[in-house]
This record gives structure tokens, C-alpha cells and sequence, in this order.
């Protein structure tokens, strides 16, 4: 007896062990997503710093500036026709991959899932071609999908994809392809992170032209064309499709503003991507103008958005100079002109008319400048200044432009998460959208005469959750998400009771060999790389922590001190002391030399001698938002920005940053780096240069040889109910 | 280590189990908890630590509040320490009645199900997944061992 006690209390202590690092684990991997996400908040509000202060001091600097915010949006059908004109587009006869021809047959659907099997890729031709169509038949839809399950037996539900196109295929091995017995309903996210999103994209857009009737897909945050760009949706088209890659991103936003908001399940349950808030109105969510919402990332601050919504409304073009919509000072205007700055009403994108009314208005405060020098009075330069049309007929032929409050009431359905305590409250990790409480979710199920809710957006190591009394269930699809044996993902299933039934899996066949610490060290190791990353990201601000806490400059610090330092620098909030064991090994007497502490850390990130460390710690720990903006400069997707744009962005994005590098350095690199010297630089090779580009973009493709090997067999599951 | 130091590493361990960031933890997870801050109770032990800091009215949850003292004495007065190698090693072999240095699949599983304070029957496989030889559908219990003292370091 005692014998068998002993060992089993060994055990359940190892397991314990294992466990604590499984969550820990998970918990780094989640702050420093939500870091990233914050990173695009802080982004765009770069982009309002840009707008408030940029001073364009040459014709090229202004026309840059306006360039980047004045993407031309595809208007009218005569516009659209011309850009969908995919019978231009050859097929030569070399091509193996799959063909595609219209009325789409469910064979087509199939083959197309074979052939992404067989790691095809569908022609550029058929791409274009299955997103006119997939446009026309979204463009029918409600806002608020409404289905039966008197139609077919079941629905089932998934949740986020993301690119991961083992996890769509093994859904339809083990659940069923779609068929008029067997409905679907996606729930958005789609696309971004893994490397199958167009192939993901073709696969749902096909079947849900062959069987409109019980193929649906919601809109997810992801299907965004201002987040695709950093989310590598973006670098995946333009990687694939190197010609007409641009023209299918075009197309992309005009078929992502079409896709539904929610779909409703008898009149009982109701699935969003995100969640709700408690201002989440299904009326108004039924009777707004859907695709006026190109995107939902906002990038100014909250509390002016109102009241500039109405000033805006009711300024004219050419606005007086007294009303607070004006730019600030740096356009030099004369004091009594009392201007001040302003950041741009809300919806950033879907006003780009916006912004280009604010350039165009700067244009016209300097002419009114000039014009005021000369002696001619404001009002009469309303009468002299023709150039804008009058505000009411921009409006009528204004497809940007939705107001405010249904702007919010989008950004909420896509962004929101749940949480355990009661209320609503905004939810600052992902910058839109809220938290809502139990009582929230109550409030609406009884509002709307609802049973429950299904949303995605959120990885769950089960792949599915369910909170607020069971009445909000969370369904995520991606299965190893941040790593492999991160996680399982899963789909849920309701018949006529609309009772959920869950299945489990886990798309790679690897992780069932492994043992439980195998798997739990795999997830860990990545995990901890992450961690180290960021930490020598920081390394100048830690130094700076470490010292304050070592004045008698003995350059040793207690592990406890060093616990306190990493996190006031972090705020990752992260369980440091239990983490500590891991990174960092070597101590005497229960002291840490930090200094060798920290240089460990550069040896294992620096790959360039030539670069001095702080500049590269710059670049580390700015490197996402820097690939961001280049991507958004070269708005023609060719892969290049000139010198000159290079230049500009970096001036403007160190000071707003506070970035103490000299313009020298960075030419000077980027000189080394343009090899064919034509002043232009590759970006993905600049990247590449300082491995901004995540590694990860390396390893997949040795795993992806891998999995080429275990394909046949790559899914088994453990379906649980 | 000071005192302070100890309040915060139990505290660190505590919060990566409280969902809710209201200083409370399902009770299910004290096991967990305590077992990662180093300390090796079975589970009669363990019960009897929980009764300590459970709510006069069990509500399911335990608060840091009392946890944290409580845990900081178990620590202080090195309570549970971990079992040294060669006891688990004796452990075994008292199992193995034949003396052969390994232990047949089925006596493991005996007697980890049904003595002592039995396993569940997912805790039979996860240790069964990795201790088992698959060769000879044996534990080489020394081997067993050895690596999993590796590991724990």
C-alpha cells in the first residue's frame, strides 16, 4: 500500500508540474497576441499623429501623404465590371491545376478540395472569377442571415480558421462535405496567420454558390483588408498570385463588405464572430448599409468621435475657418483662426473621403492663406473656390460614410469578448469592440427572445468554452493555432432540439505520438522563444529596470528584483517568478549578473555584427508595425518602395516614436540592401535581412515538406462528444 | 529566500489559475497549485489542506486570502518535500514481487487502479503512454525513472 501511495503521489506531482507549464505556457502566447494587437492600436494612432502634425512641405511629401490615404475605393458596377474581366485572363496550357467553370456544380466544389489537397493552386482566372460571383450572390444576403433546421437535418457550426487548410479539409473528412442535408455556417476569421487563406477562401466561396441554401459565412474582424496587411492575408495573395495578385485584393474588400453580420438559427441562436455589447441592437444591425463598412479598425481616439461625426456632417467642404475641424497649426494659419487640432471622425477607412477632404481641405487653408494675404475675405473664397462639389452631393454619391452609432454596432459584433463579471466595458486588449458580461448576454437573450449564442475570435485550448451560464459558447477551428499541440479545435453540431453537440480535434498526426510532456515541451520551447524575443526587445529598457535596482553597482541583482524589473518593463503580466526557472540559468548564490544575463539574450537574436544592437532592438521591437506600414506604402503590392518613401516614413515614425536613431544608420542600411542599386528597396528582403519576417515563415516550410509525407494519413481525430 | 519572496511566488502561481482576476481559484486547481510551488502531499494531504482553507460554507472556490498564509507556513516548514530517487526506486521494486526489474502493464495497472489512492483511468494511460516499452509491454522501471528525473530537472 505504502509503496503504491508513494508512487502515485510522485506522479500526480509531475503531473502537476506539467500542468502549471501548460497554462503558463498559454498564458504567454495569449499576452503577447493581445501585445500585437495593441501594436495596431498604437499604429493607427500613428496614423492620426500623420494627419495632425504632418507638415507637407513639398508637393511630393503631400501627394505621398494623400496617397496613402486615398486609396480609390471600386464605386460603381461599370468600375467593378471592368476589374472582373477575368475572361482576359489566360489560362495557359501548362496549367494543372484545377479548372472552374460557372454554373458551379458540387463536383467543382469537390475537385477543388482535392486539388488544394494535392497542394494545387487554383488560377488566377477562376480566383477572380469565383469572387465575381461569390460578390453577386453575397450582395442578396441580410445583414442577419436567417436559417431553418427544418431544411436539413443539421447545421454545423465553426468557428476561426485562419488560413489553416488541414483544419477545413479534416472538418469535411470527418463531419461530411456540405450537401443539402448536411448545412454549414462559418463564422468568420477565415483568413491571416496560416498560409491556406486564398485556398480557404475558394473552398467556402464554391460551396456556398452550389448550395446557397445551407452554406452560410459571417464576417469576422479578419476579413479586413487594413488587417490583412499585417496579418500576412495580404502577403499570401500578392506571394501566390504575383500578376494579378492586386486585382484579387481589390476585388477581396469588395466582397468582404458584403458578407453577412450574423446568422440566426430558428429565431433562437444567434452566431456573431465576436460577441455583443449592451448596446448590440438587431434591428439597427439588420438595417444598416453593410458594405459601406470596408473595415472596422478605427484609429482615433473614442471620446472626440461624436461630436466630430456632427461637426463634420454639418461643415461644407470648404469649411468655415472658425469651426474646430481644422487642422492644427502647423498649416500656419493666423491666430484668430483659433484653430485646433482634431483627430479625423471615426471610421477611418470608410471615410476615406474623408481624409481626402482633410488633405484637400489643407490644400485649401493654404490657398486661403495666400488668398488672405492678398485681402480677399473667407467668405468670399467660398464663392471662388469651386473645386470641391457641395457636401450634399457627396453624400448621395457617397458610398463611404455610415454613421457612428452603426459603425459601433458592427465593431461590437465582430470584436467583442465575453467575460466572467457582470457589465460591458471596452475592451482595451484588442482596441474595438467591448467585454460583456453574463448580465449583458441575459439582457439580449431575453431582448430578442434568444437561446443562446454561438461567437468565435478567441483560441481555446479545447476548442471550444462555454460561459455566462452556458449561454455563450465559444467555437474555434484553427487546432494547433500557436503551435503544434498548442491546442485542440473543434465544431458544434444542433439539430431540431438546437442542442450542442461538440466534436474535437487536432489536425497533425504528430501530436498523438507524443506523450503529454513531449507535447506540453514542444509548446513551451516556442512559447519561450517568443518570451525571449521580446524580453531582448527591451534589452535597453531592462538594463535601465536592473540598474535602479542595483545602486551599489555590484551588477548583481536578487531573482526576486528581477522578477519586479522584467515586469514593470513587460506588462505582460505574466507569472514570472514561476517562469523564471526558464529563463534564466545561470545564478550565484541566488544572484543574477545581469549584464552577461542580457548579452546571452542578444547572441541568440543577433545574426548581423555589422548592426549595433540598439538598432536592431529598435527594429525587433517595432518590426510588426514597420512591415505594416511598408505594405500600406506600397499600395501598388509590387513588393518595392522607393528610397525617398522609405525615408519620409522613417523620419515621421521615429519621431512620433521617440526613436533616438540616426537617419544615418537606417539609409545607410538600406543602402546596403538595395543590390541593384535603382533606389528601390525590396521589402521583403529588407526584412528578411534583420529576420524581422518571423521565423516561423522558415519553419513552416520544413514542416510543410513534412506534412506533404503524412498527408494520406495527417488526420485522425479525438472526436469527443 | 525572504518571506516577501515566497508570498510572491505563491501568489504568481495562484493568478495563473484565477480566470476571473478576482483573487479566487476552483478548488479542483489547489492540487495543482500546491503540487507546482515544490511540495509533494498525497492526496489524504491534500484534502486536508483544502478543509483548512475552504469557505465555512464550501462554495467551490478557494480565496487567495487564506490560501496564502496557509501556504506560506507549508513552505516555511518544508512540509511535503519532494521524494528523493532512491525511495521511489525501493517503491518500485517492492512492487515487483518476481525481482525481474521491470514490471508487466498489467501489475502496474493493478495496483496503481487499485491501490493506494487509485488513478483515474486517464491518469493510468497518460502514465502508461510514456513508461511503457512498447517493445516488450513492459516498464523498465529504472529507465522510467532516470528519464523522469532528467526531466524534472
Amino acid at each position: 500500500f505504502k509503496a503504491a501511495v508513494l508512487i502515485q503521489r510522485w506522479y500526480r506531482r509531475y503531473i502537476a508540474r506539467l500542468e502549471m507549464r501548460r497554462r503558463c505556457t498559454w498564458s504567454i502566447f495569449q499576452s503577447i497576441e493581445y501585445a500585437g494587437q495593441q501594436d495596431q492600436v498604437k499604429l493607427h494612432d500613428f496614423f492620426s499623429y500623420l494627419v495632425d502634425h504632418f507638415t507637407p512641405s513639398s508637393h511630393n511629401e503631400r501627394d505621398f501623404l494623400s496617397c496613402m490615404f486615398t486609396e480609390k475605393r471600386l464605386l460603381k458596377d461599370p468600375e467593378m465590371e471592368k476589374y472582373c474581366d477575368y475572361e482576359s485572363i489566360e489560362v495557359p496550357d501548362y496549367y494543372t491545376g484545377p479548372h472552374v467553370s460557372f454554373p458551379l456544380l458540387p463536383d467543382h466544389a469537390t475537385a477543388l478540395v482535392e486539388a488544394f489537397k494535392q497542394k494545387k493552386q487554383l488560377h488566377a482566372r477562376y480566383v477572380v472569377n469565383i469572387l465575381h460571383e461569390a460578390r453577386n450572390h453575397l450582395i442578396q444576403l441580410p445583414n442577419i442571415n436567417r436559417i431553418s433546421t427544418c431544411y436539413s437535418e443539421e447545421i454545423t457550426v465553426c468557428g476561426d480558421l485562419h488560413g489553416q487548410l488541414d483544419d477545413l479539409i479534416f472538418i469535411f473528412y470527418k463531419n461530411g462535405l456540405p450537401s443539402p442535408e448536411r448545412s454549414y455556417v462559418f463564422n468568420g476569421d477565415f483568413v491571416d496567420r496560416g498560409k491556406g487563406s486564398i485556398e480557404i477562401l475558394m473552398i467556402l466561396f464554391a460551396f456556398m454558390l452550389v448550395y446557397p441554401k445551407e452554406f452560410h459565412l459571417n464576417r469576422g474582424n479578419h476579413e479586413d483588408h487594413i488587417v490583412n496587411l499585417r496579418y500576412g492575408f495580404t502577403k499570401e495573395v500578392m506571394h501566390k498570385y504575383k500578376v494579378h495578385g492586386k486585382k484579387i485584393l481589390k476585388m477581396l474588400q469588395e466582397v468582404f463588405c458584403w458578407l453577412p453580420l450574423a446568422t440566426l438559427i430558428d429565431g433562437k441562436v444567434l452566431i456573431i464572430h465576436g460577441g455583443i455589447s449592451d448596446k448590440t441592437n438587431l434591428e439597427l444591425l439588420e438595417k444598416l448599409e453593410r458594405h459601406k463598412i470596408i473595415s472596422t479598425m478605427k484609429y482615433t481616439k473614442k471620446p472626440e468621435k461624436e461630436k466630430l461625426v456632427e461637426e463634420s456632417r454639418s461643415s461644407s467642404p470648404w469649411f468655415p475657418l472658425k469651426s474646430r475641424s481644422v487642422p492644427s497649426s502647423p498649416l500656419r494659419l493666423s491666430p484668430q483662426k483659433g484653430s485646433r487640432s482634431a483627430s479625423i471622425p471615426c471610421s477611418f477607412i470608410p471615410n476615406r473621403k474623408e481624409i481626402s477632404k482633410r488633405v484637400r481641405k489643407s490644400v485649401q487653408l493654404e490657398l486661403e492663406k495666400c488668398r488672405q494675404q492678398v485681402g480677399v475675405s473667407e467668405f468670399k473664397v467660398q464663392e471662388e473656390l469651386p473645386l470641391l462639389p457641395p457636401e450634399s452631393e457627396l453624400d448621395s454619391c457617397d458610398l463611404e460614410g455610415v454613421n457612428y452609432e452603426e459603425w459601433k454596432q458592427v465593431a461590437d459584433i465582430l470584436w467583442s469578448d465575453p467575460m466572467p463579471q457582470e457589465g460591458c466595458k471596452a475592451n482595451t486588449a484588442r482596441g474595438e469592440g467591448c467585454y460583456f458580461g453574463p448580465n449583458v448576454t441575459e439582457q439580449m437573450l431575453q431582448r430578442h427572445n434568444l437561446q443562446f449564442l454561438i461567437r468565435s475570435h478567441e483560441c481555446k485550448p479545447e476548442g471550444y468554452e462555454f460561459c455566462h451560464n452556458r449561454k455563450v459558447l465559444t467555437i474555434f477551428s484553427a487546432s494547433n493555432y500557436y503551435e503544434v499541440g498548442s491546442n485542440r479545435g473543434a465544431y458544434v453540431k444542433l439539430g431540431r432540439d438546437l442542442i450542442p453537440h461538440i466534436v474535437q480535434y487536432q489536425a497533425n498526426r504528430a501530436t498523438h505520438t507524443l506523450t503529454m510532456r513531449q507535447r506540453i515541451s514542444r509548446v513551451e520551447e516556442s512559447a519561450l522563444r517568443a518570451l525571449r524575443e521580446k524580453l531582448f526587445a527591451h534589452s535597453s529598457s531592462l538594463l535601465g529596470a536592473f540598474k535602479s535596482y542595483d545602486l551599489d553597482g555590484t551588477n548583481f541583482i536578487t531573482l526576486s528584483d528581477w522578477s519586479a524589473a522584467v515586469e514593470s518593463v513587460l506588462h505582460l503580466g505574466l507569472p514570472w517568478r514561476v517562469l523564471r526557472p526558464q529563463l534564466v540559468t545561470h545564478t550565484t548564490n541566488n544572484m543574477l549578473e545581469y549584464k552577461s544575463w542580457l548579452n546571452d539574450l542578444a547572441k541568440e537574436q543577433l545574426s548581423h555584427e555589422n548592426i549595433q544592437s540598439s538598432l536592431l532592438e529598435v527594429l525587433y521591437r517595432n518590426r510588426s508595425n514597420l512591415e505594416t506600414i511598408f505594405r500600406i506604402i506600397d499600395s501598388d503590392h509590387s513588393g518595392l518602395i522607393s528610397f525617398d518613401e522609405f525615408r519620409q516614413i522613417w523620419k515621421l515614425f521615429s519621431s512620433h516614436m521617440n526613436i533616438d536613431i540616426s537617419d544615418e544608420s537606417i539609409c545607410d542600411l538600406a543602402r546596403s540592401i538595395d543590390f541593384n542599386k535603382d533606389g528601390n528597396i525590396d521589402i521583403n528582403e529588407f526584412l528578411e535581412a534583420f529576420r524581422l519576417v518571423e521565423q516561423s515563415y522558415l519553419e513552416d516550410k520544413d514542416s510543410e515538406l513534412k506534412t506533404s509525407e503524412t498527408s494520406d494519413s495527417s488526420c485522425s481525430s479525438q472526436g469527443i462528444h | 529566500m525572504g518571506l516577501q519572496e515566497i508570498q510572491k511566488k505563491i501568489k504568481d502561481a495562484f493568478e495563473v489559475f484565477d480566470h476571473e482576476s478576482n483573487d479566487t481559484v476552483d478548488v479542483r486547481e489547489i492540487g495543482t497549485i500546491i503540487r507546482s510551488l515544490g511540495c509533494c502531499p498525497s492526496e489524504g494531504e491534500l484534502h486536508d489542506l483544502i478543509a483548512e482553507v475552504e469557505e465555512e460554507e464550501p462554495t467551490g472556490y478557494i480565496r487567495l486570502e487564506k490560501f496564502l498564509p496557509m501556504m506560506v507556513k507549508v513552505l516555511l516548514e518544508r512540509r511535503y518535500r519532494p521524494i528523493p530517487e532512491d525511495l521511489l526506486l525501493q517503491a518500485f521494486e517492492v512492487l515487483d514481487a518476481a525481482k525481474e526489474g521491470f514490471l508487466t502493464k498489467e501489475e502496474l495497472m493493478k495496483y496503481m487502479t487499485e491501490e493506494g489512492e487509485p488513478f483515474t483511468q486517464e491518469e493510468m494511460e497518460e502514465m502508461l503512454s510514456a513508461a511503457l516499452d512498447p517493445e516488450t509491454n513492459t516498464i523498465q522501471y529504472r529507465d522510467y525513472l532516470a528519464m523522469m528525473v532528467i526531466d524534472e530537472n
